[in-house]
């Protein structure tokens, strides 16, 4: 009998030593983390966490450099997937998010079409030509805002959708 | 029972599965019964009749059984009491002399849905069973839930035309083999297929006996049952060979193409402690409730709750104007059921899986809805939930697991959606880099070319520019 509790303990151990080196000195693809947080942001590419766009934010958590509470549109659903895939503790949203989905709106009329917006629009949500009206597509504008501030004439404005 | 053609009939625009039909009548125009009042709209869908002659009063917004209750478009006649029927073609041709393309084209036009009660439009459904290969028609007599009766009544009445149409459909979808299963708890309506078959003589069609036992009935369970092959997670009846229609269909089917009547009335069961005589009633599409428990005999005092549907999977409606649809397979009228209790905690009984007819783990399903987990609900088969109910009457602590993988449903599929929005604007964003770089590279390769150019040219030529730009310079000013 003794012989069988020295082997089953023995290969515990030698497996526990066998995984605890694999997981230390074997290597890890680091595109691989990358990617799979990019999958969990919700790819609105506004910069309201600071980094140009959702990729760069997700290499800056993979390299431990930012925290996980940074994207509004994510909202606190976006920061417990992120807690749960890569164990870190779920903190509360830096800043506030907005509630609902919504998109910008063009007011035509006043539109001078200097395309500054569409130059802007980080998805390619907006449509125009330079002193043709633009106009923009709702079913692929993020409401990342982005398109806001350039207008010179402030005839972007935005509309929540239900 | 003939339920008589009523002072009004609201007719629903969406008693089907799909887009709602396109009304095509106006208001104050006189329809004959048979007459098409709302074509078919969108990809998916089937047409509307009048149920019987009369002027349109209204389109208008009517209370229906609906999930969450709010009204539905409907258009609403007053009929004149004649019954007037549409003119009927001279002669119609026999089913078998017709390609099966044209059939299918044909039923469309009757406004045939799934009388089973999922009302899909059967044509789109038959359609989209021509790209399989098929070895089964089964007709789907079982009618496993309680309290309904009507499918057993139209067996008893009206076998021949049951067998009709499931001849109809063997010949419009080239099937050699058809299985008519009723439960065990229906010996007349068994006896009545059985001598009408006899004098069919059709050896295609074959009667099966089934053991009755709740939800037997659902499409795949019926496939399992008869079969013994399992419809695969996600798929269809018609991937593995076998087609279920509803004998109600089948029936209507034949009424279509044999006597030109479109699909315009059905049997339903009026049934419960809350009515007087309940009884099955044949009664036009659009007859509300108030008119067909009228003509039974009225409520009874325990009349508290009426369901359109049966106990399980049926609605709960709060007012008797709503119309009988094609949906409509039972009126319950009962008193109030008593509530089983507070929702208390899981306790992991395991009683649910054992009743689960799909073989799901409710237990599992439950736990993962409240997490909010839409990878885990989708690897365990939430999509492939009936909706049955059996797990809802077993648990022990009273949870409303259906209700709440209703909601679950919901919630996967708008998470779905978020996703594949994400994935786009994703896309979108990696296009326009790719575009921005792309500029970017043309515009220092051109301005090379051009230095290169302007290089290998010599300073003669550099000074000729330098002149012709300072010309373009003082024109301006």
């Amino acid at each position: 009998m003794w012989l069988a509790v020295f082997t089953i303990a023995a290969i515990a151990l030698i497996a526990g030593l066998g995984l605890s080196f694999a997981a230390r000195k074997l290597p890890s693809r680091p595109g691989e983390l990358t990617e799979q947080v990019n999958e969990l942001l919700p790819q609105t590419q506004c910069a309201q966490c600071g980094y140009p766009g959702c990729r760069p934010y997700a290499q800056a958590i993979v390299a431990g450099e930012a925290p996980i509470n940074l994207c509004p549109p994510g909202g606190d659903e976006t920061v417990r997937r992120l807690a749960t895939l890569l164990g870190r503790d779920v903190v509360a949203l830096a800043q506030v998010a907005p509630a609902g989905h919504s998109v910008a709106f063009i007011e035509e009329s006043l539109c001078i079409g200097c395309t500054h917006c569409r130059n802007a629009c980080p998805v390619d949500a907006i449509v125009g030509a330079h002193q043709l009206m633009h106009t923009i597509l709702q079913s692929e504008c993020t409401g990342c805002e982005l398109c806001i501030a350039p207008c010179p004439v402030d005839c972007i404005s935005m509309r929540s959708v239900s | 029972m003939d339920v008589p053609v009523p002072g009004q009939l609201v007719l629903p625009i969406g008693q089907h599965v799909g887009d709602p039909a396109q009304p095509i009548v106006g208001i104050g125009e006189y329809v004959l019964k048979g007459q098409l009042i709302a074509e078919v709209h969108g990809t998916l869908g089937a047409p509307v009749h009048a149920s019987s002659s009369g002027k349109v009063v209204s389109i208008e917004p009517w209370p229906v059984a609906r999930r969450f209750g709010e009204p539905a478009p409907c258009i609403v006649i007053e009929c004149d009491g004649k019954d007037r029927p549409v003119e009927l073609a001279e002669i119609a041709p026999a089913f078998d002399e017709l390609p099966p393309d044209v059939l299918l084209q044909k039923i469309l036009h009757g406004g045939i849905v799934g009388l089973g009660g999922a009302v899909f439009p059967t044509a789109q459904k038959l359609m989209q069973a021509t790209t399989c290969d098929l070895d089964y028609l089964l007709l789907n007599g079982v009618e496993c839930e309680p309290y309904i009766s009507c499918d057993d009544v139209l067996m008893r009445e009206r076998a021949a035309e049951v067998l009709g149409g499931a001849q109809i459909l063997m010949h419009a979808l080239s099937i050699d083999q058809c299985y008519i299963v009723v439960e065990s708890d229906k010996p007349e309506a068994l006896h009545r297929l059985a001598e009408v078959m006899a004098e069919l003589d059709d050896e295609r069609l074959v009667l099966k006996l089934v053991p009755t036992i709740y939800p037997s009935g659902g499409e795949d369970q019926l496939v399992q049952l008869v079969t013994n092959l399992e419809v695969p997670s996600a798929g269809l009846p018609t991937d593995i060979g076998c087609l279920v229609q509803n004998v109600g269909t089948a029936a209507a089917i034949y009424d279509w193409i044999h006597d030109q009547e479109p699909l315009i009335s059905r049997v339903t069961t009026i049934t419960g402690n809350g009515v007087a005589a309940p009884m099955n009633v044949r009664a036009r599409i659009g007859t509300t409730v108030a008119d067909v428990v009228n003509f039974v005999g009225g409520y009874t005092e325990h009349a508290s709750q009426l369901i359109m549907g049966g106990p399980m999977t049926g609605k709960s409606v709060n007012t008797d104007r709503v119309p009988l649809v094609k949906a409509t397979n039972c009126v319950l009228i009962m008193s109030e059921t008593p509530s089983p209790g507070p929702e208390i905690a899981c306790i992991r009984c395991g009683e649910c899986a054992a009743v689960c007819p799909v073989q799901l783990l409710p237990q599992q399903l439950f736990w993962y809805a409240c997490a909010d987990d839409e990878k885990s609900l989708r690897s365990y088969g939430l999509t492939d939930c009936i909706e049955c109910g059996c797990c809802d009457l077993v648990c022990p602590s009273h949870i409303p697991l259906t209700a709440d993988f209703r909601k679950a449903k919901g919630r996967i599929r708008e998470l779905a959606d978020e996703k594949a929005r994400a994935v786009r604007a994703r896309q979108r964003f990696e296009a326009r880099n790719e575009r921005l770089e792309r500029d970017k590279r043309q515009r220092e390769q051109e301005l090379a070319r051009q230095k290169k150019h302007a290089k290998a040219a010599g300073p003669a030529a550099i000074a000729e520019i330098l002149k012709r730009k300072q010309q373009q310079k003082e024109d301006e000013d």
